[in-house]
This record gives C-alpha cells, sequence and structure tokens, in this order.
C-alpha cells in the first residue's frame, strides 16, 4: 500500500478536508477498511483503502484541507519496510515543495500556474481569514471587493458585495456539478436515441410478486430497470466503461451510478457496485440502502468513483423523457421517464399500455448509433419477460 | 387510539423522511407524494414505517386508498377497528 493520500473522488475534485480518522496508528486494516471521513463537494465520504496493510503513521490532523495526492498516512503491506516508506514519503514531501517551475510536464505546469497567479494577487489584499471564506463560498471576487474597499475586508464587505450582485450561494456540489458538465458538453459529442417500451407486463408482474410479500421485501421498479440495465449491458458491454486517453476502456464490473436527488440540494449519482453479480432482490436491497445512505450522507469512496454508466429516472417528477448529459470520462447515460397510458398496437388491436419513454445519451466517439439501438432494444426485450430478470 | 393520534403519528414519520419541512403545515387532502416532494422510495419507506407501528400493512393494490394524508389516516383507523 504505502503512502495513503488523499483520493481522488473524481475528476473534478481538487482538494478534500479530512473530518476524522476511522482507524489509529498500530491498526490493522483490510482492503475496503474505512480509513477515515472526508468531506468534499460530494458530501462526506467514508474512505476506503485499496490494500491490506498496517496503519503505521497518521501524517495530517482532522480538519486539515488536503489537496489530492497530499500524503495522510503510512499503511505498511506485509511486504513492505517501514524505512523505504519513510523514504518514499520524504521525497514526496521534497517535491511538493519545489518551486513550480521545475515540474516536468508542460501541462501541468502551466494549469499550475494559471492557479498560483490569481493566489498571489490574492495574498496582497487586506482581508481577514473568515471574510476570505465567506468570498469563497458565496463565490465572491475579493479583487473586485478590495477596489471599492479601504483597509481591511470584513465579513460583512463580503456579503454586502453579494448582495449587491444578486450572487445565490453556489454550493461545492453544485459547483462540482457545473465543472463536471462543462467539461462533458465541450469534449464528449453525445448522440441520442429514444424508444418507447410497454411496460405493463412488467408492471404486473412485479405487483403479483409483490402482492405475496410482506412490505419489507417489496421490489419498485427502478430495481427491476437497474437489473434490466445491467443485463442489457453484458450483451452491449461498448456502452459499459470509460473514454480516457482517446481510448475506450470497458469494464467488466457493472456499477451504475444512480442518479439520487438530496433533500436539500444537488442530485448525486453514486455506484451501485456489480450488479452483474445480484438477483432482483439484492439488486432492490443494495438500492435501498444506497439511497438511504446517500441521504444521510454515508457514502463510500468506491460508490462515488467508480460508476461505469449512469441511470437517470425522472418519472416521479411527471417528465416523460430525458436527454442526458454524459459524466465523464462514462461513455452513457440512460434515462426513464414518467410511465404513462397510452394507446398501444398489439396483434392489430390497439389497447391501453403502461409506457415508459427510455433513452441514451452516449458518446459517438465510443459507439455508434447502431450500438446503442442495440442496447435499447435489449433492454425493451428484457422487460417484456421479467420473470428472467429475478 | 383516535383518528387525531393516527393523524400525528403520520405526520411524525413524513417529517421523519422529509426533515425540510418539519414543523410545517402538511395539506390532507393534497397528493402526499407532491405536498412534501417523496419519490416512490421514500413512499415505501413511510408505509413500511407505519407498518411497524401500526401493523397495518397496505398492500399495492390500495395505494390509491392511501395517497392523501386524510386519506392515509381513515386508512389505518379503519384496518386496526378490524383487528
Amino acid at each position: 500500500m504505502g503512502i495513503y493520500k488523499m483520493p481522488s473522488l473524481g475528476a473534478d475534485m481538487e482538494s478534500g478536508t479530512l473530518r476524522e480518522w476511522e482507524a489509529k496508528e498500530g491498526d490493522n486494516v483490510k482492503k475496503g477498511d474505512i480509513i477515515a471521513e472526508l468531506e468534499t463537494a460530494k458530501g462526506v465520504i467514508d474512505a476506503e483503502v485499496f490494500e491490506d496493510g498496517v496503519v503505521e503513521k497518521i501524517l495530517v490532523k482532522p480538519n486539515s484541507e488536503l489537496p489530492v495526492g497530499a500524503p495522510m498516512a503510512i499503511i505498511r503491506a506485509k511486504n513492505e519496510k517501514l524505512e523505504d516508506l519513510e523514504k518514499e514519503l520524504e521525497k514526496l514531501q521534497q517535491e511538493a515543495s519545489m518551486p513550480k517551475e521545475e515540474e516536468k510536464k508542460e501541462e501541468v505546469v502551466q494549469k499550475k500556474e494559471e492557479v498560483a497567479q490569481p493566489k498571489q494577487e490574492e495574498n496582497r489584499i487586506h482581508i481577514t481569514p473568515l471574510a476570505r471564506k465567506k468570498a469563497k463560498e458565496l463565490g465572491v471576487d475579493i479583487n473586485e471587493v478590495a477596489k471599492k474597499i479601504k483597509g481591511k475586508i470584513s465579513v460583512e464587505d463580503v456579503e454586502k458585495a453579494a448582495k449587491e450582485k444578486n450572487i445565490v450561494y453556489t454550493s461545492p456540489m453544485r459547483q462540482a456539478i457545473a465543472a463536471a458538465m462543462s467539461r462533458s458538453n465541450a469534449e464528449i459529442p453525445h448522440y441520442y436515441l429514444s424508444t418507447k417500451v410497454n411496460m405493463t407486463p412488467a408492471l404486473n408482474w412485479i405487483k403479483e410478486l409483490n402482492s405475496k410479500r410482506s412490505i419489507k421485501d417489496r421490489i419498485l421498479p427502478a430495481a427491476l430497470l437497474i437489473k434490466a440495465v445491467a443485463k442489457a449491458l453484458e450483451k452491449v458491454p461498448t456502452l459499459n466503461g470509460f473514454w480516457i486517453d482517446n481510448t475506450l476502456q470497458i469494464s467488466k464490473e457493472i456499477n451504475p451510478g444512480i442518479a439520487i436527488a438530496l433533500r436539500d440540494e444537488g442530485l448525486i449519482t453514486p455506484a451501485l457496485l456489480n450488479v452483474q453479480d445480484m438477483d432482483l432482490d439484492e439488486t432492490m436491497k443494495s438500492l435501498s440502502d444506497l439511497i438511504g445512505r446517500t441521504r444521510k450522507k454515508k457514502l463510500k469512496s468506491s460508490e462515488v468513483t467508480k460508476q461505469t454508466i449512469t441511470i437517470t429516472n425522472l418519472g416521479d417528477l411527471g417528465v416523460e423523457e430525458v436527454f442526458g448529459v454524459i459524466y465523464p470520462p462514462q461513455v452513457a447515460i440512460v434515462g426513464f421517464g414518467k410511465i404513462v397510458d397510452q394507446p398501444w398496437i398489439e396483434n392489430d388491436a390497439i389497447a391501453i399500455r403502461k409506457v415508459v419513454t427510455l433513452s441514451l445519451a452516449a458518446d459517438h466517439r465510443a459507439s455508434d448509433g447502431r450500438i446503442g439501438a442495440m442496447f435499447l432494444n435489449k433492454i425493451d426485450k428484457l422487460l417484456q419477460k421479467p420473470e428472467e430478470l429475478l | 387510539m383516535t383518528k387525531e393520534d393516527i393523524k400525528k403519528a403520520i405526520v411524525e414519520e413524513i417529517y421523519n423522511i422529509a426533515p425540510d419541512y418539519e414543523g410545517e403545515n402538511i395539506d390532507e387532502n393534497a397528493n402526499i407524494q407532491e405536498e412534501v416532494e417523496i419519490d416512490s422510495y421514500d413512499f415505501l419507506n413511510l408505509l413500511t414505517a407505519l407498518y411497524e407501528k401500526f401493523d397495518v400493512e397496505v398492500p399495492e393494490k390500495d395505494y390509491s386508498k392511501v395517497d392523501t394524508l386524510a386519506k392515509m389516516t381513515d386508512y389505518i383507523f379503519e384496518h386496526l377497528n378490524k383487528k
């Protein structure tokens, strides 16, 4: 394992705050154990360790804000020597304190300088630490405030500036979503497909199943839809993975990110991990658990980083069709709308059926419309024989 | 148990599920899901909580009989008295 660093919980994350250590020096930790509670733009996340080992040294105190990659602890695996790890740590710390010009990659240098410059300007501004924090929270440009204020800028000055400009508080989560979606729209050539699916057989089947079950074991249609998507992905794996460095990486694990609305603000898409290994009941239980923990803000780091595709269901809000924006580096997002009663032609007769509009937005670099069409067709077929999804 | 007691208990469970509505007045004739912005998952959780409290299980076919606070109160009241 070696040096445990501030994990990157998404491409848009720059830093995180350590809230609490969940392990102490001398503890044995196993892969998947929770080692720390981190506060990020995605809320409070339980950070997991990636390998078995012993926590040799804890390097940072709770409530420190750390950039992604900053050393946090030394975790020694069986085959590692403590002195080697200490040397590695020393090297990392030296690198971090080196002047930025010496960075090897030109790209990185450019990016860092962009970030560094405004900071230098900011440093010349007289402002209380609390006012600086408030300005960051409210998205107020302190350079502008400084032009108007003589002397030290206070919290009141920042609040006044925000009010004058009608700035609405933009949460870190909103900012993270903004960054990811801008990147998506700038980089990903989306293509869109949609089809109508007769949900009557599936809903009748669930009704029948639930009527024999206790309320605690009932299945929601959402679980069946997720299972159908996962099963279709097994046949059409091209849509389950990532577009990184101009290549498609197909994932064997099917970890759909499920769009879950938070009551207070925003929406996140934590992963339902390894749906390919679950039956319908397990999918429902895991979904229930995931929604509950998402709303309590108790997610694990793997759940906010390992999504291989996104599934969004806006049906509860009465929307009929979703035109999704892909969450990079994923290559597809599947949308379900509201289930509505519609005329449906079956065997030369018109009948009323429960119908849902199933839609797909996919990355045209990674797949073509034909693949997308096969995928939607597969989901449709699966939902006509729901018993096979059990 | 009176209808008032049942209603109070339901409202309490709604506050648990939708804490941002805590203390707010809930229109008893409005669709619960729309009134307090809860989804089908929350609604199932609400019914599960009421089942644990009153031992009254609402089958899916009766969902339309419990879609407002007033109807839900009546439904549980009637089923409690049948026991």
